[in-house]
């Protein structure tokens, strides 16, 4: 006996729940591999091979000029016509939005490694460190504090990038609550809990981001 | 894998419309964005503390929620109160919307950008609130926030595929259409990344020469 | 007796530019090197080559025996038998001292830790710094930080140690016992190559003196043959530019003084 107004929404709680997790499982998944990814892009660009960089260099170029919307598509209608089988619409999300992701957090992993005074590799070599060596105790904890608070921005980027999913069918928040909306009609309601939603999630993100690029840009 | 470019080519009148879309709405939503964050700007500029307040109110609001749900709220929401907008009408908002805020903020930056120095001198010169805004903090704000605006006004170019959403029938629009009718997926989308790259790949390198040319004026003066 | 290091009609280039010219230069062991020129002679970048930091492009370069322009050369090897002190110390910031002196003794060559820790106490206390042991890098003076730069490169047991401009960003009063510290190293015997602009230096400590000019070694000779008799132009006009301050006429007294 689905009413209006706050009700309504208590009601449906269950279902937005599962909606939500779907939601927050992409973009969970998708910060996780987008910073592994992003670390390993920052680092191996900064080793400044000639062809691992134009390698790199095309990956980052191609997520560039091509929108996130774009490669959903790509890769959700491309996948069976190249390999024969079809993919998962949230596999699809989690791969796009975690090479996107990586691309973003690499140029910010690597403009911190490129800002670190170029004598701390020459020393870390002279003492005789390997370049994993060189990289795990000298160069990156160095470079921590100033790749946080941009990359926390990436994040926040993907948690929003990643209502796009449901464009490609993948059943989450947004889903749950087109479907409410056709029984209910309570649109105004539906979109403005969802607009809220990813408010609260992203505004704490950011407000942290900037107050760690403050307290972080004196030391 | 071949191609059907006979079928390709057939479409492309197509698909030149489509880029004429993405592009209208893009530029339009570039134009609004602009004029929003410029009165945005002036008004921070003067400080007035409930007015700030109330602007990064609306920046906070638009910079952290996805650009798909407020596309949605304002085309399927706004109806509900009344309000029956086109597609085309609810992209071009809810992209002024967004691009709004991310604007301001790259003015705001610009403004505060400029050195306080530069106001004292040009009040000790006598300027008037207007004439400083206009003569030296505009120029000097604007210079500096030159590469961040243009770096916005592509991400507002490329976000003009979401409003594909709304049935605005610009280049990702198109190209499912076709898809959907003729089943030639390959060729549509291959045709679509092209497009994407012929469009949006010369921006962005531009972009980046106009990074490195405004930094070597910074350190020359 | 055969050098430690040999460079043989050692080359390298800088894109088009050639840096170094047909070097030919032998370091015996326990012997004190200071390199001397003028500002973009190649001395820094000499010494650059010899641990691995610059690419050579040809001729030899030879230590202790063993050719390292080789593919098969182990860097990270010569690196800890080759250790170098730069001029704007490097300290890492996000270690302590201790960490920053165990390093290289803990992680490179996997020594014991007690062992390792002993040692770089030892140092530390020769140079005076034991009671720093704990501190950060920032908290240090750029004497003090300079002088931690050479105990870090000395726990790692080298048989040669570079300096490069060592003293060059320091405060003139923080220079004296940073050079101390050298000057102990080569009493105790330690093969050092050392590139400096402090010529009064240069004279007390070096055993042979080479002056580069434009990529090329000019003159090799022992410091008082050199400061005193110096046989090429170049080397005659680079000097007189630093004896220039010494031989500067005193102030004649003001006419008041002559009064009193």
């Amino acid at each position: 006996m689905a009413s209006s107004g706050l009700e309504l929404l208590w009601v449906s709680l269950p279902q937005l729940g599962k909606g939500a997790a779907q939601t927050l499982s992409i973009s969970l998944l998708s910060i996780a591999f987008s910073t592994l990814g992003g670390v390993l892009y920052g680092v191996l660009r900064t080793l400044d091979h000639k062809w691992l960089n134009a390698v790199l260099r095309l990956y980052l170029e191609l997520f560039r000029a091509i929108p996130v919307l774009v490669w959903l598509y790509l890769l959700f209608f491309g996948f069976p016509i190249f390999f024969g089988i079809s993919i998962p619409s949230f596999t699809c999300a989690v791969l796009v939005l975690s090479l996107w992701g990586a691309s973003e957090v690499g140029e910010v992993v690597r403009g911190a490694l490129h800002s670190l005074p170029r004598g701390q590799r020459e020393a870390g070599l002279s003492i005789g460190l390997s370049d994993p060596q060189l990289y795990g105790y000298v160069l990156l904890p160095q470079a921590l504090k100033r790749m946080t608070p941009p990359t926390i921005n990436v994040y926040t980027r993907i948690i929003k990038t990643s209502s796009l999913a449901v464009l490609i069918g993948v059943v989450d928040v947004i889903k749950v609550g087109q479907q409410i909306i056709e029984r209910t009609y309570e649109s105004v309601l539906i979109y403005g809990a969802l607009f809220l939603f990813f408010f609260f999630i992203c505004y704490p993100l950011s407000a942290a981001s900037r107050v760690l690029e403050r307290r972080w840009t004196q030391a | 894998m071949t191609l059907d470019y006979a079928f390709i080519l057939s479409t492309l009148p197509a698909f030149l419309k489509a880029v004429g879309v993405t592009l209208q709405v893009g530029l339009i939503a570039i134009a609004t964005s602009l004029l929003v964050a410029l009165i945005n700007a002036t008004i921070l500029v003067f400080r007035t503390p409930y007015l700030q307040r109330l602007i990064g109110l609306y920046v906070e609001l638009a910079r952290n929620t996805p650009l798909l749900i407020q596309l949605f709220f304002v085309y399927f929401a706004l109806p509900a109160l009344g309000l029956k907008i086109s597609g085309f009408a609810a992209a071009i908002i809810t992209m002024t919307f967004l691009g709004g805020a991310y604007l301001t903020e790259v003015l705001r930056a610009g403004v505060e950008a400029v050195p306080t120095a530069q106001l004292e001198s040009g009040r000790s010169i006598g300027l008037s609130h207007w004439q400083l805004l206009r003569h030296v903090i505009l120029p000097q704000a604007g210079i500096l926030s030159l590469p961040s605006l243009f770096a916005n006004f592509i991400f507002l170019l490329k976000e003009t595929t979401v409003v594909s959403a709304v049935a605005v029938p610009e280049i990702l629009y198109t190209t499912k259409s076709y898809i959907a009718l003729y089943y030639k997926t390959y060729e549509m989308l291959a045709v679509l990344t092209l497009i994407c790259v012929l469009l949006f790949l010369p921006l962005s390198l531009l972009l980046s020469r106009l990074e490195r040319r405004l930094q070597h004026g910074q350190f020359g003066s | 007796m055969s050098a430690l290091i040999e460079f043989q009609g050692f080359n390298k280039f800088f894109g088009e530019q050639q840096v170094l010219k047909d070097i030919d230069l032998k370091v015996a062991q326990g012997e004190v090197v200071v390199i001397l020129g003028p500002s973009g002679c190649g001395k820094s970048t000499l010494l650059r080559c010899l641990n691995g930091l610059e690419k050579a492009h040809g001729g030899h370069l030879r230590f202790a025996g063993r050719e390292l322009l080789d593919k098969a050369t182990d860097w990270r090897q010569v690196r800890q038998d080759i250790g170098m002190v730069f001029q704007s110390y490097h300290l890492f910031p996000h270690m302590s001292v201790l960490d920053n002196i165990l390093l290289g003794p803990l992680k490179v060559q996997k020594r014991d830790r007690r062992e390792a820790r002993a040692q770089a106490e030892a140092l530390l206390e020769r140079v005076g710094l034991l009671d720093k042991r704990d501190a950060f890098p920032r908290q240090l003076s750029g004497g003090q930080q300079q002088r931690i730069a050479i105990v870090r490169s000395l726990c790692m047991n080298p048989q040669v140690m570079l300096f490069d401009e060592v003293t060059a960003a320091l405060d003139p009063e923080m220079v004296k016992e940073v050079l101390q510290v050298i000057q102990g190293l080569a009493r105790d015997g330690m093969t050092l190559l050392i590139v400096t602009h402090e010529m009064a230096f240069a004279r007390a400590v070096a055993d042979r003196i080479v002056f580069m000019d434009a990529g090329r070694i000019l003159e090799q000779h022992p410091p008082e043959t050199f400061f005193t008799n110096p046989r090429t132009a170049r080397a005659q006009q680079f000097l007189e530019k630093f004896s220039f301050v010494e031989a500067l006429p005193k102030k004649a007294p003001t006419k008041e003084l002559e009064l009193l």
